[in-house]
């Protein structure tokens, strides 16, 4: 009888794991691959500094509280790839509402934010998960 | 007759597009806001991402080397333009084929492109008695529309981005056309493409159906005496990102055998290199197989292109 418990024990653990576990790992594998929460934080706040010395941007980040928008986009990030935040704000339409962003702003914050990734010598492979995330973005914050 | 008509049909085409950037500009309106700084977005704006406007394929749409690709050629975004010139080589055993070209992209929505090409016969001129590096001229007009999807941003769903096309070529020596059998000189392809980045893979995969009466690109005249429909035809491609600057991939392309020999499906195997989005250079191996009755015609593909 016993035998029988262990067995579906094992067999419980086994379907947990294989629902839990792996998916879990799967996504946060791209969380850790980034560095985690410091390497997360160290890529945006490289992406935003390079939008700053971006002429075809830097606009757009006239009268933005910096340090805040670092830490906000450092928390979406990190909820984005999988980690250990939960980042529940007003949504990207809202946020962007007004801003008269367009496909090539879009793009040029891309850009930059491939620009602080390679600094950091995150591998193109790797890069691509974070930008196939955040390319259907650009749905919600262009021409709202 | 019924060319000349299809002829002006494209002509009012491009004229029409052309006309669209007008109007496009005369329905923007000033910004309401004062307190924020206008910017400027300019017309060439250079706004999409690296290498995500393709290379200039061989009848000079936006694509890969030999298959067309759903993108529009350039890096204008849907609110620019782009306009690429390219210059392509194709030296095989017995032909070699020389095509410089044209294409401007309108608001990621339209892309107009031109592009002449040399066809030298080489030994085969000879044999066929018109002359060593004996050489004909083409001239290739094509229009595609992208009809709906985006390339980049639709991650999300299975949605390629999707267009349609049209391609005119006109070939200068309708005799020599005859002479191989072809029925008609000049001719129209239509055509069909889905492209997909699998961006979160680095792969793009490209399809395009073609319906056409074309021998050997058309480069051979259209049709033949005992086959002249129109027929639909495959383009495949398969394209690994190495890296944001350098692709690697494989092209297959299916065509009519309207002439006697018999012509064979064709394939490539290339690596493109992009600079920056001003230039950009694509190497290839080509197999066409069976051009006119010389079998085995492999060899090399090379093309620059240069854009703003």
């Amino acid at each position: 009888m016993s035998r029988r418990i262990r067995q579906i024990a094992a067999l419980a653990a086994v379907i947990a794991f294989l629902g839990f576990a792996a998916p879990a790992r799967a996504q946060s594998a791209l969380y850790d691959d980034l560095g985690g929460k410091d390497g997360t934080a160290a890529i945006v706040g490289g992406m935003v500094d390079n939008a700053l010395a971006d002429d075809r941007i830097k606009a757009v980040f006239d009268n933005i509280n910096i340090p805040r928008l670092k830490g906000l986009l450092a928390e979406q990030f990190c909820t984005l790839v999988g980690g250990p935040c939960n980042y529940h704000r007003r949504s990207m339409k809202d946020t962007h509402a007004g801003l008269d962003l367009h496909e090539a702003d879009f793009n040029a914050l891309i850009e930059d934010l491939e620009a602080a990734m390679d600094a950091r010598d995150i591998p193109w492979a790797t890069q691509v998960k974070l930008l196939a995330i955040l390319a259907p973005i650009e749905h919600d914050v262009v021409k709202q | 007759m019924a060319f000349m008509h299809i002829r002006r049909a494209i002509s009012f085409l491009l004229l029409s597009m052309l006309a669209l950037p007008a109007a496009a500009v005369a329905q923007e309106t000033p910004g309401d806001s004062a307190d924020e700084p206008e910017r400027a977005h300019p017309l060439f704006d250079e706004g999409k991402l690296l290498a995500t406007g393709g290379v200039s394929q061989v009848e000079g749409a936006a694509g890969g080397g030999l298959s067309t690709w759903a993108v529009i050629g350039g890096y204008g975004t849907d609110d620019g333009i782009g306009v690429t010139v390219h210059e392509t080589f194709i030296g095989l055993r017995s032909f070699s084929l020389n095509s410089v070209g044209v294409a401007a992209g309108l608001y990621d929505r339209v892309e107009l492109s031109y592009v002449h090409q040399t066809f030298n016969t080489g030994n085969t001129g000879a044999a066929l008695g018109l002359g060593k590096n004996f050489k004909f001229d083409e001239d290739v007009y094509s229009a595609k529309l992208r009809l709906f999807g985006t390339l980049v941003y639709d991650q999300s769903t299975w949605v390629p981005q999707t267009a349609a096309g049209l391609q005119y070529r006109v070939n200068d020596r309708p005799d020599i056309l005859h002479a191989v059998g072809a029925k008609d000189a000049d001719g129209v392809d239509f055509y069909v493409a889905a492209t997909k980045l699998f961006l979160s893979e680095s792969v793009l995969a490209a399809t395009t159906l073609r319906f056409t009466r074309a021998n050997q690109f058309g480069i051979l005249g259209f049709g033949s005496a005992a086959h002249d429909g129109y027929q639909p035809e495959f383009e495949g491609s398969l394209a690994y990102l190495v890296s944001k600057r350098f692709a690697v991939g494989a092209e297959y392309r299916t065509k009519p055998s309207n002439l006697g020999f018999s012509e064979q499906n064709v394939y490539d195997l290339f690596a493109a290199y992009f600079l920056n989005k001003h230039a950009s250079v694509t190497l290839a191996y080509v197999d066409l197989g069976t051009i006119e009755t010389r079998q085995d015609q492999n060899g090399v593909f090379a093309s620059l292109q240069l854009g703003i």
